[in-house]
Formats: structure tokens, sequence, C-alpha cells
């Protein structure tokens, strides 16, 4: 692979299960050394996409190159320069974390000379090294992660697929994680992750918001949140829950949410916030406070879906 | 203040292991408390404790006025709980999941049909009252187990890590679906490993290590539960800035969001003096740096760090 050209390009890819596309028509380029997060809801199509880019899954509609050779004809090649840690990954619950690491090494040819140096290396930066003997079964959510990544960073790929890595993990194990993927792209991996959490996609250099199978926004989450139209206002009031129900209705849901007792309101302009106020002190719901904030990227992503449903 | 659940010095042992220890603590009425911990924490070793499935060793507690040590089969019945497991049966329709958990949970023949077209309701179900609950996208079957699990009305609903696999649309209904139980009087006791979730709640708890060690308003822990500052610094180059920023002494943790840094630092007066120069001397040139509020993530990691080196 030249240093410049792509991880990974695809173009208008798509994949078709019967009559249902999956994915269409998928432009998407990721320079070497980024990391990439694709986030969207529950069906939109990422694990199809990264089935696709890794080559397990044969597309029904364009084309895709990823670290330099085509997902149609060149999937092995493909597959002994990626790593793919799916969401069912399958780590032998059997067997010890080093058994475990060793299995990978043998599937995916790593010479025995280069093999001691490679495991060590990954136990010390998972912090797996003191738990090397005990059985996969019996570690925690956390470790079993760490674990997987573990091997499947065995061959040194030039790219990572992860698929929701941390579903289910706590928050002390997923920064741990993170730190891990930084390594990694230190070391000059690109990495590609879909994830359902938002707070980690602020984590990527780039995100592609995928809905319906089609990618619907793309850029670096600053630029996604600065290009939010209107907004973003926190109202401090004891009366949260009173004052959410009444902005709802005037405004419509997706403009307001909840956080404990702090309300959230999305608004175009000006006018609109002294009209949600107004309507607050008509209802005589009194504010301690009203504060811009930043939008968060669940703000953008809830703001896009809105969107793409109402252009379809 | 109307507890609904008040504990005093709860403990629970397994052979020499205490996954909880002396715990107290309070929930009033009407209130969405977030209970924090990392896995093993004794999290669900609590909240089984609270719903009277088990025997706590020592210490004493109350839940809707029950006492948990003699009553817990009254305790049982009032309770709604609900997992990431959803409980739900795959193989019937959604319907039929309904009808199933009415005679489990004993509403009155009388309340079913109006129980069932409520939950049909506020879980947006009406139009697939027919589908194979197993057919069902993740966030459909959410709600669908919320509603299961309050059919009996109950006066207070545990929620075990409810949304984990849940994208964040389905996610923001089914908290807006919370806030309107917990605004018509019903009390929420919710775990989550995510801190945007932890974000909704009223009240928050943290646990490390079967002891409690911090509570307070999600506001209030992110304005003063953390002796560190975060420093937010945008760099170009971010990789290489962490890498060598971590090295540099000045801070004591860094984490990248995006091209910007978060740097956790003992002084923020001293790392405003002292970090520009370092990163212009690094090579890194002019950098801005800024002290940001800190997340509900850096308050939980930095919290249990900060317990870890004591």
């Amino acid at each position: 692979m030249s240093p410049v050209e792509p991880a990974v390009c695809a173009e208008r890819l798509g994949r078709a299960f019967g009559e249902l596309w999956a994915v269409r028509d998928l432009d998407l380029t990721i320079p070497p050394g980024e990391i990439f997060g694709l986030v969207g809801p529950d069906g939109a199509g990422k694990t199809t996409t990264l089935r696709m880019l890794t080559g397990v899954l044969e597309p029904s509609a364009g084309t895709a190159r990823v670290a330099g050779y085509s997902v149609q004809g060149e999937e092995e090649a493909i597959k002994q320069r990626i790593a793919y840690m799916s969401q069912r990954f399958g780590l032998y619950g059997d067997l010890s974390v080093e058994e475990n690491l060793n299995f990978y090494a043998d599937l995916y040819h790593v010479p025995r000379r280069e093999r001691a140096d490679s495991m060590e290396r990954l136990l010390n930066f998972s912090n797996l090294t003191p738990f090397r003997r005990r059985l996969a079964r019996d570690l925690s959510g956390g470790m079993k992660q760490k674990l997987g990544l573990a091997c499947a960073l065995i061959h040194k790929p030039q790219v990572l697929f992860l698929d929701e890595p941390t579903n289910g993990v706590d928050p002390v194990s997923r920064r741990e994680f993170w730190r891990i993927l930084y390594g990694m792209l230190k070391e000059g991996v690109t990495i590609v992750v879909s994830t359902a959490y938002l707070d980690e996609a602020e984590r990527c250099s780039r995100v592609g918001l995928l809905h319906h199978g089609r990618l619907v926004m793309c850029d670096t989450p600053q630029r996604l949140k600065a290009a939010l139209p209107g907004q973003m206002y926190e109202l401090d009031t004891a009366h949260g829950r009173r004052a959410r129900e009444v902005l709802a209705e005037a405004l419509g849901q997706r403009r307001v949410g909840l956080f404990g007792g702090r309300v959230h309101l999305a608004v175009t302009d000006d006018g609109e916030l002294q009209q949600a106020l107004s309507l607050l002190s008509r209802a005589e719901i009194e504010l301690r406070a009203t504060r811009r904030i930043v939008p968060g990227l669940e703000d953008v992503f809830i703001h896009a879906v809105g969107e793409a449903e109402q252009a379809t | 203040m109307n507890a609904v659940v008040a504990v005093s010095g709860l403990t629970r042992r397994f052979g020499d292991f205490v996954a909880v220890d002396s715990l107290s603590l309070n929930v009033a009425q009407g209130r969405i408390f977030g209970f924090l911990g990392p896995n093993g924490s004794g999290k669900s070793t609590t909240i089984r404790m609270l719903c009277g499935l088990l025997q706590p060793s020592s210490g004493s507690g109350h839940v809707l006025g029950l006492d948990i040590m003699t009553r817990y089969e009254e305790i049982k019945r009032r309770i709604g709980y609900m997992s990431q497991k959803f409980s739900l049966y795959d193989d019937l329709t959604v319907e039929e999941n309904i009808d199933f958990f009415s005679g489990l949970y004993g509403v009155a023949r009388a309340r079913r049909g109006a129980r069932k077209t409520w939950a049909l309701e506020m879980a947006d179900l009406g139009g697939m009252r027919n589908a194979l609950t197993g057919s069902l996208a993740a966030g459909w079957k959410q709600r669908l187990a919320l509603g299961c699990a309050v059919l009996h009305e109950p006066d207070i609903l545990f929620l075990d890590e409810p949304t984990s696999g849940v994208d964040p649309l389905a996610r923001r209904l089914f908290w807006d679906l919370i806030a309107h139980m917990a605004h018509a009087g019903t009390t929420v006791f919710v775990t989550t490993h995510y801190m945007d979730e932890a974000e909704y709640c009223d009240e928050l708890a943290l646990i490390y290590r079967g002891k409690l060690i911090a509570a307070g308003e999600p506001g209030e822990l992110k304005r003063s539960a953390l002796s560190q500052h975060i420093m937010e610094v945008r760099v170009a180059r971010p990789y290489d800035a962490l890498d060598a920023v971590e090295r540099s002494g000045l801070v004591q943790e860094a984490a990248l969001f995006g091209d910007t840094l978060h740097l956790t630092v003992a002084d923020a007066a001293q790392a405003r003096a002292q970090l520009p120069p370092w990163f212009e001397h690094n090579g890194f040139g002019d950098v801005g740096v800024e002290e940001v509020m800190p997340t509900m993530e850096d308050v939980f990691v930095g919290l249990i760090e900060a317990e870890d080196r004591e």
C-alpha cells in the first residue's frame, strides 16, 4: 500500500438482502492513520458495511478497496492485512488467555519467532499479563473485550475493524480500551469502529452517520456539531418535566430533551427562544438559569435522523 | 421526604468476600435514581437485596416501607423489574407477552384489558400487537419489556442496564417514558454503564468495591466531585501530542477526543502557565489551554482511580 492510498475507499457500495437494501450507494474514503466512527440506529447497515469492507460479505453493487485490495476477488489479501473484531468475536472459553492468543497466531500464520514478542506486547498493553493463565470464560466483560482485541491484533493489521466493541463494558474498562486504540493509532493502524454510543463517537477523528443504509452525514465531530442549524439551550428549573411537556407540545418532541432537572432545547433563532421562554412564563414555570450550550453528537444524530425521515 | 428506598449499613458477604459493604442510601418518591459502578462493584447484589431476592448479611433496609429482612414476599409483588435481557418470550406475539406478564404479576382480571391498552399505547406497539416479539428491533423490544414490567402498576421500578445495545433515538424515547412515569409518582432505580444516561437521572450514587464513594445530582457531581481539573487543548498531530504530554510529567492523565486533548491536572492555574510553553517548546506550536467542565465519565473514572491510589 503506498502512503497516499486510502485505507478504505468505497464507491456506490451496496448490499441487498432480497428486496431490501441494507446498504445503498455508500461513498466513503478513509485515509491511513484515521480513526473513523460509524454510527447509526439498529438496522441502519453498520454491520453489513463492516462485513463488506472486511471481505466477509459480497457487495451487490459498487466497489470497495481496503488496504489497496478489492473486496471483490482479493478478499484473501484483505483478510491478511486487516483485523475484524465482530460483535460475536470467538474467544474460546475453555482456553486460557495465552492459549487464545496462540490460537489466533496460528490462524493468521504469525511466524513462531515473532510470536513471543507480539504476545508480550499485547498482554502488556491490555494489562492482561497477570491473567495469562486464566480461562477466558472466567474473565470479566471488560477483560474479555480486551482479550478479543489482543487476539484481533496478533498479526499487526494495517486496518482494524471493530463492531460495537464496548457494548456492556463499564466506563473504566472502556477508557482503557480506548487507550489501547490510541496506542494502535500511534503505530499507524487505521481504525474503523461502529458504535451506538455517541459519547464514544466524539473520540473519533471523523464520524459517518448511517440511516436506512445510506450515509447521511460524514465529517469531524467538531464540524458536525458546528453545522447543526440553530442553537441549543439548557434551561435549569425545579419543574423540568412540566417544562418539557409545555415545550414539546409547542415545538415538537425532537426539539426537547430532559436530563435530570435540566431541559435541553433546540431553537432556530432568538425569536423562537423568546417564544419558548414566554410559553414557560405563561405556564408559571420559573427558570433558575438559561444558558447556551454546545450541542453533543447525540443532538446532531437526532436532528439528522429527523431530517432523513422527513425527506423520505 | 417520603423515602421509597431507605437502607442503612447494608452488607452482604459471600464467604470471605464482602460484595456490599455497609451501604446507606435513601431514595425519595418519584425520583430517578442512578446507581453506577464498574462491573463487579456490587450493583447487582444491592438490587437483588432491594428486590427481596437475596438476604442481606447485616444492616437494615426498607423498600416501600416494607422491611427487606422479613417482608420480601410482599416487596417482590409490589416492585417492577426490568433487565438488559428483557425476559420477553421471542416466540410469543406482543399481545401474548403482555397477557403472560399480566397473569404472572396477578393483575386483576377486570384491569387487564385497560392495562394492555395502556402498555400498547405507551410502547407505541398498537399496530404490531400480533407481531412475533423475536422479530422486533431492540428499541421496540425494550419498550415492550418496560410495558410488561409495569403492568401491575408498581410504586418502584428497578431497571438493570435497561438500554444495552439500543440506539440513541430509541434510548431518548425510552427515557422520555421513564420521565413520564417518574412524573406520575413512580420511583425509578436504574443501573447503567453509560454516562450519557446517568445525565437523565435526578440523583446518582457511585459504588466501588461494595462501598458508596460519591452521591449527588449529576450537575453537582460534575462541578465538585473531582479534586482535579480538566484542561482542553486543541492541537495539530494530536496522537503525537498525546504520547508526548503523557510522558511530560505535567499531567495526571491524557485522553483524546477527535483532535482535542483532555488533560487531567491537579492545579488549573499552574497548567495554564506551564502547558502552552511546553507545547510550543516541543514543536506543537501555539496552543490554547482552556479549563472545561469534566464529563460524567471523567468524574466516574477520576473517583475510581482516586480510590485505587488510596
